[in-house]
C-alpha cells in the first residue's frame, strides 16, 4: 500500500494549502448594528497530489461552505479571510474562476445537484474540454463506474440514488482536475453502494489527483483517507494520520477526536454528550470547551493555537 | 397520452353539464321576464293571447326540466338557440363578439406574459435590491387592484383629460364597419389592453420571481457553477428552462382571470366583446345567449388549463414518465 504521511510528502509542493481561513456572514440583529456569524475560524489544511484528506465534522460545522470557499462559489454576502494556495500559487477570485470545473472539481453533497431538465450525459460532458471526444470520454466513464450505457439518455429523476451518485462522480472523473472536493458523497447509501462509491473515489486518487473528502462518516474516512482533519465549529481541531485511529485512541491528540473514536460501535459506543455549537454562538475560548471532559477554567477564556504534535496538528492546551 | 386526453375530455363534459344546469336554474328563476325583455317597452300593447303564443313558441309554458332538456337536445344538434335581445342566432353573436374579445385578450395575454416574465426575472436576479422591492410592491398592488377600477382611472386620465385615446367602443361611433382603419382600431384597443396587461403582469411576475430565487439557490446551480459555468451561459442552460416552463403553464392556467378581467374591462370601455354581451344577456334575461356564452367561456378557460397541463406532460421529462405509468 502506498502509505503517505507527512514525512514522505514534505519536500513536494502541496496541491492545496489552506491557511487561517475564516468565513463570516453579516447578520443584522438589534437595530441597525451589524453583527457577524463566523462559520469557519482559522481553518488550515494541506493536501498533496495523490493524497486523500478527509475532513470529518458533524452536520452544520461548515463543511460545505469550506468546499464553496475553495471553489470560489460562496454566496455574495460571505466575507472570507486567510490564504489559499493552489500548486503554490495564490488562489485569487479570478484564479478560482479559471480553475473551477477544470483543475478543481466538486462532487456535490446532494443528488439534487443534477439539473432536473437536462439529460445526464450532457451534464457530465459539459466539463470535458475536448469537444470531439466528449461523448466517448463520458461513455467510457459511465462504463467504468458500472452505469448502463442508456443512463446518459436519462433524466435525473429516472435514476436511483446510487446511480445519480455515480453520475456525479463521473463528472469529476472526466474532468482533468488535479483536486477533487467530494462533499459527503456517501450518506444514505446501502452497504454495497457505499463500498463502491468509496472504491471509486479511491480510484480517482490513483492518477495523482488530490482529494478532499468531506464526510461525517468516520468509517468512510478511515477506509480511504491518508490524513484526517477533524472539523468542529468551523475550526480544525486535529489533523491525524489514519494509523492514529487505533486501540483506545491513545495516539489521537485532541479530546474531541478521541471522543469521536470511542463513540464508534466497535469501540464501546460511548456517546459524546452535548451539542455542536450553533453557528451564531459567540465562542471566546476553546470551541470544544462546553463538551470537553478535561476542560479547565483557562479553556473558557483562552483560545488554543494549533501546534504540531507527533506528526500531526492539534488545537488543545493539554494535548 | 390518449388516456390523459380522454380523462380531460370527460372532465370537461361533466363540467359543462354541471355549469349549464346551474346557470339554467339561476336564470330561469330570476325575476326578469323574458317576454318583456324581448318585446321591450311595447309590452303593454300586446294581448294576453299574443303573449301566450310567444311563450308557447319558446317553450316557456313547459316545465323547467323539460325546458332544460329541450335546450340540451338543441345544443347537441349544434343549435344554441336564438338571442332574445339581439334577435340573432346565439352562435353567430358568440363568433362575432369573440373575434373582438380575442384580439383584446390575446394581445393583453401576450404582453402581460412577456413583461411579467421579464419583470420577474429582473426582480429575482436582484433579490433584495431597490428594483426588486419596487417590482414586488408594484405586483402586490396590481394583484389587489380590480381591473375595472384601473380601467376607469386610465379612461379618466388618458381619454377624458388628455384626450389621447377614444373613450370607448372598438371603432369611432357611427362609422361603417368597412371604413374603420387599422389605426383607428388600434387606438381603441390601447386603453383596454393596457388595463388588462398592466395588472396582468402581477401574478406572473411574482411567480417567476419566486421561482428564479428558488432556482438560483438550488443545488444544481451551485454544481453548475462549480463546473465552471457562469453568466449568460449558466442562466441559459440551467436557469431559463427551469423557470420558463412553470411560468408558461401558469399563464395558460390564468385564462379564467383573463376572461373575468375582460368582462369588466369591456364594460368600462363599452368594448363590444363577449364580456359586454354576457352582461347584457344577464341584465336582459336573455337565457339562450347567457347560457351560450357561459358554455363557451367554460370551454375557453378549460382549453387554457388543458394547455397548461399538456405543456407539462409534453415538455417536462419528469411528468412524461409518470403519465405513462398510470
Ligand atoms: N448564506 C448563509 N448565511 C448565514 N449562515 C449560513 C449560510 N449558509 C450556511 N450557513 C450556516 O453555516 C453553517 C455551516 O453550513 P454548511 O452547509 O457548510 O454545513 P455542513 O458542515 O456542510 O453540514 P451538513 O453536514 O449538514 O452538510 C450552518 O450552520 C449554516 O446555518
Ligand atoms: S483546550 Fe481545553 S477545552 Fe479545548 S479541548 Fe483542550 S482541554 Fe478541552
Ligand atoms: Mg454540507
Amino acid at each position: 500500500m502506498n502509505k503517505k504521511s507527512f514525512s514522505n510528502t514534505k519536500n513536494q509542493i502541496p496541491l492545496l494549502e489552506v491557511k487561517n481561513l475564516s468565513l463570516l456572514f453579516p447578520q443584522y440583529k438589534e437595530g441597525l448594528k451589524e453583527s457577524y456569524i463566523q462559520v469557519i475560524r482559522d481553518f488550515e489544511l494541506t493536501i498533496y497530489p495523490g493524497e486523500i484528506v478527509a475532513v470529518v465534522g458533524s452536520s452544520g460545522s461548515g463543511k460545505s461552505l469550506l468546499a464553496d470557499s475553495i471553489l470560489g462559489i460562496l454566496p455574495d454576502n460571505a466575507e472570507i479571510m486567510g490564504r489559499l494556495l493552489f500548486n503554490g500559487e495564490h488562489l485569487s477570485t479570478k484564479r478560482q474562476q479559471q480553475l473551477r470545473g477544470k483543475s478543481i472539481s466538486l462532487i456535490p453533497q446532494s443528488v439534487k445537484a443534477l439539473d432536473p431538465l437536462m439529460k445526464t450525459s450532457k451534464q457530465v460532458q459539459s466539463v470535458i474540454p475536448d469537444k470531439k471526444a466528449k461523448k466517448r470520454i463520458q461513455e467510457e466513464a459511465f462504463i467504468k463506474l458500472g452505469l448502463p450505457p442508456e443512463t446518459g439518455d436519462k433524466y435525473p429523476h429516472e435514476l436511483s440514488g446510487g446511480m445519480a451518485r455515480r453520475v456525479l462522480i463521473a463528472t469529476a472523473m472526466v474532468s482533468e482536475s488535479e483536486l477533487i472536493i467530494a462533499d459527503e458523497p456517501t450518506p444514505g447509501l446501502d452497504e454495497l453502494t457505499w463500498e463502491e462509491t468509496l472504491t471509486n473515489i479511491k480510484q480517482l486518487s490513483k492518477s495523482n489527483r488530490g482529494i478532499m473528502f468531506i464526510t461525517h462518516d468516520i468509517h468512510a474516512a478511515l477506509k480511504i483517507a491518508d490524513k484526517i482533519a477533524v472539523f468542529y465549529a468551523g475550526e480544525t481541531l486535529e489533523i491525524a494520520n489514519k494509523e492514529d485511529f487505533s486501540g483506545k485512541g491513545e495516539r489521537l491528540r485532541h479530546p474531541y477526536t478521541k471522543a469521536l473514536w470511542l463513540a464508534l460501535p466497535e469501540n464501546n459506543f460511548k456517546p459524546l454528550k452535548g451539542n455542536h455549537p450553533e453557528s451564531d454562538e459567540v465562542l471566546i475560548g476553546c470551541v470544544f470547551e462546553k463538551r470537553c471532559p478535561i476542560a479547565t477554567e483557562f479553556c473558557k477564556t483562552n483560545k488554543p493555537k494549533s501546534a504540531k504534535i507527533n506528526n500531526g496538528i492539534t488545537r488543545c492546551f493539554y494535548a | 397520452m390518449i388516456k390523459f386526453i380522454l380523462r380531460k375530455t370527460g372532465k370537461l363534459a361533466s363540467l359543462l353539464i354541471a355549469i349549464s344546469l346551474l346557470s339554467f336554474i339561476l336564470v330561469s328563476n330570476s325575476p326578469e321576464d323574458p317576454v318583456q325583455s324581448y318585446i321591450g317597452a311595447e309590452i303593454s300593447r300586446i294581448s294576453p293571447e299574443q303573449r301566450k303564443n310567444i311563450e308557447e313558441y319558446w317553450g316557456l309554458n313547459r316545465s323547467k326540466p323539460e325546458q332544460y332538456l329541450l335546450w340540451v337536445k338543441a345544443v347537441f344538434q349544434g343549435n344554441l338557440g336564438e338571442s332574445l335581445i339581439y334577435r340573432k342566432p346565439v352562435s353567430e353573436i358568440i363568433l362575432e363578439r369573440f373575434s373582438a374579445s380575442i384580439v383584446l385578450m390575446g394581445i393583453s395575454w401576450l404582453l402581460s406574459g412577456v413583461f411579467g416574465f421579464l419583470l420577474g426575472i429582473l426582480a429575482g436576479m436582484n433579490e433584495g435590491s431597490i428594483l426588486d422591492r419596487f417590482i414586488k410592491s408594484y405586483s402586490f398592488i396590481m394583484a389587489s387592484t380590480p381591473a375595472f377600477w384601473f380601467g376607469l382611472l386610465l379612461l379618466m386620465v388618458f381619454a377624458a383629460w388628455l384626450n389621447w385615446f377614444p373613450v370607448g367602443l372598438a371603432s369611432p361611433a357611427g362609422s361603417l364597419a368597412g371604413e374603420v382603419s387599422l389605426i383607428d382600431k388600434l387606438k381603441h384597443l390601447v386603453l383596454p389592453v393596457a388595463t388588462l396587461s398592466i395588472g396582468g403582469v402581477a401574478s406572473i411576475a411574482l411567480h417567476t420571481r419566486e421561482k428564479i430565487i428558488e432556482v438560483l439557490n438550488s443545488e444544481f446551480i451551485r454544481f453548475a457553477k462549480a463546473k465552471g459555468e457562469r453568466g449568460i451561459k449558466l442562466f441559459w442552460r440551467h436557469g431559463l428552462r427551469n423557470i420558463s416552463l412553470p411560468a408558461i403553464s401558469l399563464h395558460f392556467a390564468s385564462f379564467g382571470e383573463l376572461f373575468g378581467g375582460a368582462v369588466l374591462t369591456e364594460q368600462v370601455f363599452s368594448y363590444p366583446g363577449l364580456g359586454q354581451a354576457i352582461v347584457k344577456a344577464g341584465l336582459g334575461g336573455d337565457v339562450p345567449l347567457l347560457l351560450g356564452i357561459t358554455l363557451f367561456s367554460v370551454v375557453f378557460i378549460f382549453v387554457g388549463n388543458f394547455m397548461a397541463d399538456l405543456l407539462y406532460v409534453v415538455i417536462d421529462p419528469r411528468m412524461k414518465i409518470k403519465q405513462t405509468h398510470d
